[in-house]
C-alpha cells in the first residue's frame, strides 16, 4: 500500500521536473524580448482605446511611439498636450505641439430651414439611409437625423437634438477623436482648430450644388456666391464645387464673413452677442 | 406536378389587379426628363447640346467604356437643359431635360406595326444592332444586353431561357406584354438564340398566367424550337438562378454567372426589345410600365416614353388617391419607395405601386428571437438573420464570408420575419460595403 504511494509520487515528481526543463528550454527559444517602455508609455495614454490617433489602441500607438525615433504625426487627441508631455518625459524625447481640435456638425438643416419632403421608414442607420436614397429633404448632402454619430461617440459628448432634428456636440466633452468624423457617411462633421473660449466661425452647410438648387432645397445652405472669400483678409476662404470653405487654422476669428453670407450659413459660435470686434482679434494660439 | 426551384421561397398575395387590362399608349408629356445613367455600368456620356432640335430616336448620349449603354431622345423636341437632376433614387444625377414637340421620328426606324419573322442579321450584326439602339435588361436590373449576349471565349451556351415569370405581387407589365405582343416576343427569343448560337429557348411562365401560357403554346407550334415551360407560382422564381433551377434543374455556382451552367437568361421585355431593335432598328426609348394599388381607381397597363414623370403616370390611373402613404418604384417587394414623384420613368422602371397609408408604414422592430424563418425563406440557402447582424455591427469581411454578395435582395426574409426586422436594409449596406472592399482589393 504504501510503496503505490511512493510510487505516484515518485512518478508525478519525475513528470513535473521533466515537463520543467523542456519548458524551460521552450521558453528560452521563443523568447520576446518586449521594451518595458511600451508598458510605462501604455500606463500613461488615458486608455480608452478609442482610435482617434489612427492606431487600433492605446497599447498599439505606444508600441509605436517607442519604436519610432520622433513623436512627430504620432498624437493622442484625447489626452491631449498634457499627456504627450508626460510620454515625451519618459521617452526622453521632445514632444510636438499640436493644435487641439474639436468636432464641428457643418449642417443647419433644421426643419424650420430645410422643409421635409418625405418620411424615411428604414433601418434606423445613416449609414443604411445614405445607401438607398437622398434622405427626407430636398438636399442630398444634409443630415440624415440618424444619429449614427452619437452612437459612435464613446465620450457621451454628442446628443440628438430633438426640435433640430440634428446631432449637437458638447465642446467640453470632445475629445477629437474623429469617431463621428469616421461614421458620418455624408461627411459633414470636421474636425477644427480649438479657438479660446470654443469660439467658432464655420461655413454650416456641405451642399455642393449650384446657388439655385441649393437655396431651394435649403433656406441656409451656402450658395456658393464667393462673398466671403473676398472679404476674407487671411485667405482662409476656399470656394471648391459652389461650397465655401473656412480653414480653421488659417482664420484668425476677424468675423468679417459671417455678415456678408446672405444665406446666414455662415455661423458664428460663442461670441460675444453685440456686433463690433471681439477684445481679443488675433485668438489664433491658443496652447 | 408543376416545376419550381427547391430551396426557400414564399407566397405574398398576388394581387394583379391589372391582368386584364390592355396596353394603353400614353399620351406625351409636355416635357420628358432622360437621366444619361439608366444601366447597370458607366454613365453615358451627352452627345447633344442645349438648345439642339432632337428626333424621336436620336441617340442623345453614347456609351462610354464596355459596360454601359446608349441613351436616345424618346421625344421630338428641343433639348431644354442638361444638368443633374433628381432620379428615382433620390439622388442628383446628370439628365437631359427635353421639351416635346410633335413626334418626328428617325427615317431609319420602321414604324410600321407588321410582324417580321424572318432574322436577315449575322451574330455579330444583332450584337452590334442591340448594342448601337441602347437595349438593357428590362426585369429590373438593367444590365446591358449586348454584353450578355456576346458569349466570352471558353464558355459554352446550350439554353436561352426567356423569363415570363414575373414573381412579384401586382406587376403585369410583362405578362400583358406576352398576351399582347406574343409573336413578337418569341421572334425576339429566336434572334437572341442566333445571337448566342443555340438551339433550344424556354420560356418559364408561372401558373397564375393560364392565358399567357396557352396564347404563347399556341404560338409556339410556329416556333420549333421553343418550349413554353409553366412553373409553379412561387416567390422569388423571376430570379436568374432559381429560374435556371426551375427549368432545368441546374444549379448556379456562388459566385457564378448563368453562363456558368451553359445559359442565358432574358427577360420578355428585353425579347420584345431586342425584336424592335434588330427588326424594326427601333432604340429603347419606351416601355411597359404597370401602375397599379388598391385604391388606385383606374389601374392599368401603360406604353411609355423613358422620361415621362412618374406624376403623369398616376394622372393617367385617375390621380394620386387621397390615403396614399407610399409610392414603390418597382414592384412591392424588391422595389424602393420614391421621395417624391417627379422624377422620370427609366429603362430600369417596371411599375408604381401606391400603397394606402394604413399598413404602409412599417412596424416596430423587436428584437431577433432566432426562429429561424428567413433562413428557410431564403432562396440562395443563405442565413440572413446572420448576415444582416454583421453588416448592422460592421463585421464586413466575415458578412463577405457568409456570401453577403449571393443575396439577390429579394426581400423574402424580411417579409416572413416575426419580429419586423429590417434585414434586408441592412444586407443591401452590406452587399455594396463588401463589392467596394472587394474592388479595392483588385485595384490595389
Amino acid at each position: 500500500m504504501s510503496s503505490t504511494i511512493l510510487l505516484t509520487i515518485i512518478m508525478l515528481s519525475a513528470l513535473g521536473l521533466l515537463a520543467s526543463v523542456i519548458l524551460y528550454f521552450v521558453a528560452q527559444k521563443f523568447k520576446i524580448t518586449e521594451d518595458p517602455r511600451i508598458d510605462i508609455v501604455t500606463e500613461a495614454l488615458p486608455g480608452v482605446n478609442c482610435g482617434g490617433c489612427g492606431f487600433s489602441g492605446c497599447r498599439a500607438l505606444a508600441e509605436a511611439l517607442v519604436k519610432s525615433t520622433s513623436m512627430e504625426g504620432l498624437n493622442c487627441p484625447v489626452g491631449g498636450a498634457e499627456t504627450m508631455n508626460s510620454v515625451a518625459v519618459i521617452l526622453e524625447r521632445q514632444a510636438v505641439a499640436v493644435e487641439p481640435k474639436v468636432a464641428v456638425v457643418r449642417c443647419n438643416g433644421t426643419p424650420e430651414n430645410c422643409t421635409r419632403t418625405s418620411f424615411y421608414d428604414g433601418a434606423v442607420s445613416c449609414r443604411v439611409a445614405h445607401a438607398l436614397y437622398g434622405g427626407t429633404t430636398g438636399c442630398q448632402y444634409g443630415c440624415l437625423s440618424c444619429g449614427d454619430c452619437v452612437a459612435a461617440c464613446k465620450f457621451d459628448a454628442m446628443y440628438m437634438d430633438p426640435v433640430t432634428q440634428l446631432p449637437v456636440i458638447i465642446d467640453e466633452k470632445c475629445v477629437s477623436c474623429g469617431a463621428c468624423v469616421k461614421a458620418c457617411p455624408r461627411n459633414i462633421i470636421e474636425l477644427r482648430k480649438r479657438n479660446k473660449k470654443d469660439r467658432k466661425i464655420y461655413v454650416s452647410c456641405v451642399n455642393k450644388d449650384k446657388g439655385g438648387p441649393a437655396r431651394r432645397a435649403c433656406q441656409v445652405a451656402c450658395i456658393g456666391c464667393g462673398k466671403c472669400v473676398k472679404v476674407c483678409p487671411y485667405d482662409a476662404i476656399t470656394m471648391v464645387d459652389n461650397l465655401a470653405f473656412i480653414d480653421s487654422f488659417k482664420c484668425k476669428l476677424c468675423r468679417k464673413c459671417a455678415p456678408e453670407c446672405p444665406t446666414g450659413s455662415i455661423l458664428e459660435i460663442n461670441f460675444p452677442v453685440k456686433e463690433q470686434k471681439p477684445a481679443e482679434p488675433a485668438a489664433a494660439e491658443t496652447n | 406536378m408543376l416545376k419550381t426551384f427547391p430551396k426557400g421561397g414564399i407566397h405574398p398575395p398576388e394581387n394583379k389587379l391589372t391582368a386584364d387590362k390592355p396596353i394603353e399608349v400614353l399620351p406625351l408629356p409636355a416635357q420628358v426628363t432622360v437621366p444619361v445613367a439608366q444601366h447597370i455600368g458607366a454613365p453615358a456620356t451627352p452627345v447633344v447640346e442645349k438648345g439642339a432640335s432632337v428626333k424621336t430616336g436620336q441617340l442623345i448620349a453614347q456609351a462610354k467604356g464596355f459596360v454601359s449603354a446608349n441613351i436616345h431622345s424618346p421625344v421630338s423636341g428641343k433639348v431644354n437643359k442638361i444638368e443633374p437632376v433628381i432620379d428615382t433614387t433620390g439622388y442628383k444625377q446628370m439628365a437631359c431635360v427635353i421639351d416635346v414637340e410633335g413626334d418626328e421620328w428617325v427615317e431609319t426606324v420602321d414604324r410600321s406595326t407588321g410582324l417580321v419573322k424572318e432574322i436577315t442579321m449575322t451574330r455579330e450584326q444583332i450584337i452590334e444592332r442591340c448594342q448601337q439602339c441602347g437595349l438593357v435588361g428590362l426585369g429590373g436590373a438593367t444590365f446591358p444586353t449586348h454584353i450578355k449576349l456576346t458569349v466570352p471565349a471558353g464558355k459554352k451556351c446550350d439554353l436561352l431561357i426567356i423569363n415570363g415569370v414575373e414573381c412579384e405581387p401586382f406587376l403585369t407589365s410583362d405578362h400583358r406584354l406576352m398576351l399582347e405582343k406574343g409573336a413578337e416576343v418569341l421572334t425576339g427569343a429566336s434572334i437572341i438564340m442566333k445571337a448566342l448560337g443555340v438551339d433550344r429557348a424556354v420560356v418559364g411562365i408561372e401558373a397564375n398566367k393560364p392565358d399567357a401560357i396557352a396564347h404563347l403554346t399556341e404560338l409556339a407550334k410556329d416556333f420549333k424550337a421553343i418550349t413554353i415551360q409553366p412553373l409553379k407560382v412561387k416567390y422569388p422564381q423571376g430570379g436568374e438562378k432559381q429560374l435556371i433551377k426551375s427549368c432545368t434543374g441546374r444549379e448556379v455556382p456562388s459566385g457564378g454567372l448563368p453562363l456558368d451552367v451553359g445559359v442565358v437568361v432574358q427577360n420578355v421585355g428585353t425579347a420584345f426589345a431586342v425584336y424592335e431593335a434588330v427588326q424594326k432598328n427601333k432604340p429603347l426609348i419606351e416601355r411597359v410600365v404597370t401602375v397599379t394599388g388598391r385604391s388606385v381607381s383606374k389601374p392599368g397597363n401603360f406604353l411609355v416614353r423613358i422620361g415621362t414623370p412618374v406624376t403623369r403616370l398616376i394622372e393617367a390611373t385617375g390621380g394620386m388617391p387621397d390615403d396614399t402613404g407610399k409610392v414603390v418604384n418597382g414592384g412591392p417587394m424588391m422595389g424602393k419607395a420614391l421621395s417624391m414623384t417627379d422624377v422620370p420613368v427609366t429603362k430600369g422602371t417596371s411599375g408604381i405601386i401606391l400603397f394606402p397609408e394604413e399598413g404602409s408604414r412599417r412596424a416596430e422592430v423587436l428584437p431577433c428571437i432566432r426562429c429561424g424563418k428567413c433562413s428557410t425563406a431564403c432562396a440562395m440557402g443563405l442565413e440572413p438573420w446572420l448576415i444582416s447582424a454583421l453588416s448592422e455591427k460592421g463585421m464586413f469581411e466575415k458578412a463577405e464570408q457568409e456570401k453577403i454578395t449571393d443575396c439577390m435582395e429579394c426581400g423574402a426574409c424580411a417579409y416572413t420575419c416575426p419580429a419586423k426586422r429590417p434585414l434586408l436594409d441592412y444586407i443591401r449596406l452590406g452587399k455594396t460595403t463588401v463589392i467596394r472592399m472587394a474592388r479595392e482589393r483588385i485595384t490595389k
